[in-house]
């Protein structure tokens, strides 16, 4: 167990070592490992800030989805509102537009029976006066007795 | 067989050494003849005990220094790369394992030390992964290292350089002056010479005040002096014995050997660490005390 010089020695190469270690180990280690953390704890705060963000979003879905439930009740509602005024105003228009039909079937009929009735006048009378001619055998005078046919006629 | 087991344990003991033999020294071979009378002041390898403990101060156990310096090579350069590559994203093996001592370490310097000082952390790390690599050198087996060097041509060879009182001074010298470097720098030379001088007795009487100085003094320079030759006895006291256990155990037979090493191994496994994580600790506790200024 001799003393010696082995003891400075050893300081010195401590020394060095400490210095080394301080200076290029320790720092760059420490730098990493803070990083690190700063890392992580970025991380759970961000995760932390996107699980309040969904929550909010989820609650703000579930809002519009409520008011557009809502908003298409009152369309549909109104939509059928309108429906129903509508099928009432084309039955309404409907009924005009037969009754309108029927009326000028009507006036037509009633024409083609006026004609139907003056034609039938006019060849009654010839008829008639055909008749009469037959029997009296004799030519009756058209224009003498014109008049008096007119009335015959007009009393068919 | 005593005579030669007695040899075995000596040669086992016995540093590399390179020193200065002093002219008109009588060098002897194994059998006590003269061999060689030197006529001037002479550097050399020791070739024998006496040689060694006759070149006095001027001495280097080669071995000693050689493995201590190597090993905190092996320490600096592995952290040194896995500092290089370090990543604050996903670790590899590597970086995870510095980073598991380099936490460790912060973690035990932080809660024993409050100050800010940019040393200490670095300093216990160096100690303790260094302390704990020259320890490990006691797993080698005992005769490994020193046949494998003898055949090289190297008389002696001690492997664990923390046997080697010398290291172990060396590193415990180098934290006693940074104590008295930080006790200085934090509380200036006189609340430094009041911390030794004025306590643990003290009185409100001037007269009786300086009368205790004395007494003071050489309680608190008692203790402050303990800490590093404490320091530096109670690891080369644990691994000096640890050692001379395994060489006493490589005098068994052959075939009984692994009775006794095995398990002194395996408990020395937790000495070694142990140790190392002491010198660490009490680095720490001293240096920390260093810094409070209480008084």
């Amino acid at each position: 167990m001799n003393i010696n010089l082995t003891m400075i020695g050893q300081a010195i190469a401590f020394f060095i070592f400490v210095v080394f270690c301080m200076k290029y180990v320790w720092p760059p280690i420490m730098a990493a490992l803070q990083e690190r953390q700063k890392k992580i704890a970025d991380g759970l705060a961000a995760s932390d800030r996107a699980a309040r963000d969904l929550e909010l979003a989820q609650e703000k879905s579930a809002q519009e989805l409520r008011e557009a439930k809502q908003q298409a009740a009152g369309l549909i509602e109104q939509a059928n509102k309108r429906a129903a005024q509508i099928v009432e105003a084309s039955k309404d228009d409907a009924r005009k537009e037969g009754q309108k039909l029927i009326e000028q079937a009507k006036a037509e009929i009633e024409q083609e029976r006026n004609q139907a009735r003056e034609a039938l006048r006019a060849e009654i009378a010839v008829i008639a006066v055909a008749g009469a001619e037959k029997i009296l055998e004799t030519s009756v005078d058209a224009s003498k007795h014109n008049e008096m046919l007119e009335k015959l006629a007009a009393e068919l | 067989m005593a005579g030669s087991a007695s040899e075995y344990i000596q040669h086992h003991l016995q540093n590399l050494t390179y020193g200065k033999l002093p002219a008109g020294y009588e060098r002897l071979d194994a059998n006590g003849n003269v061999v060689d009378v030197l006529d001037q002041a002479t550097w050399t390898m020791a070739t024998s005990a006496s040689e060694a403990s006759d070149m006095g101060f001027w001495a280097l156990h080669v071995d000693s220094l050689g493995w201590a310096v190597g090993l905190g090579l092996v320490f600096l350069i592995v952290f040194r790369i896995a500092a290089k590559r370090a990543t604050s994203g996903q670790p590899g093996g590597l970086q995870n394992f510095v980073e598991v001592m380099v936490e460790f370490v912060d973690q035990s310097v932080k809660e024993t030390f409050h100050g800010k000082n940019k040393v200490i952390a670095p300093l216990s790390l160096t100690i303790f992964c260094w302390v704990f690599l020259m320890n490990l050198m006691d797993l080698v087996p005992v005769d490994f290292l020193p046949q494998l060097f003898h055949l090289m041509g190297f008389q002696y060879m001690k492997v664990v350089p923390t046997t080697d009182v010398n290291v172990t001074l060396g590193m415990s010298l180098s934290v006693f002056a940074l104590i008295i470097y930080y006790s200085l720098k934090v509380k200036g030379l006189g609340g430094f010479l009041g911390e030794l001088t004025l306590h643990p007795f003290s009185s409100d009487n001037l007269a009786l005040k300086v009368l205790l100085i004395p007494v003071n003094l050489l309680l608190e320079g008692v203790s402050l002096l303990a800490k590093p030759i404490s320091l530096a006895l109670r690891l080369f006291g644990n691994l000096y014995a640890g050692e001379l256990i395994f060489i006493l155990i490589a005098l068994l037979p052959l075939w009984a050997q692994w009775t006794l090493s095995v398990p002194w191994a395996i408990f020395h496994i937790l000495i070694i660490t142990l140790q190392a994580f002491i010198f660490m600790m009490l680095t720490i506790v001293y240096l920390s005390m260093a810094h409070e200024d209480s008084h």
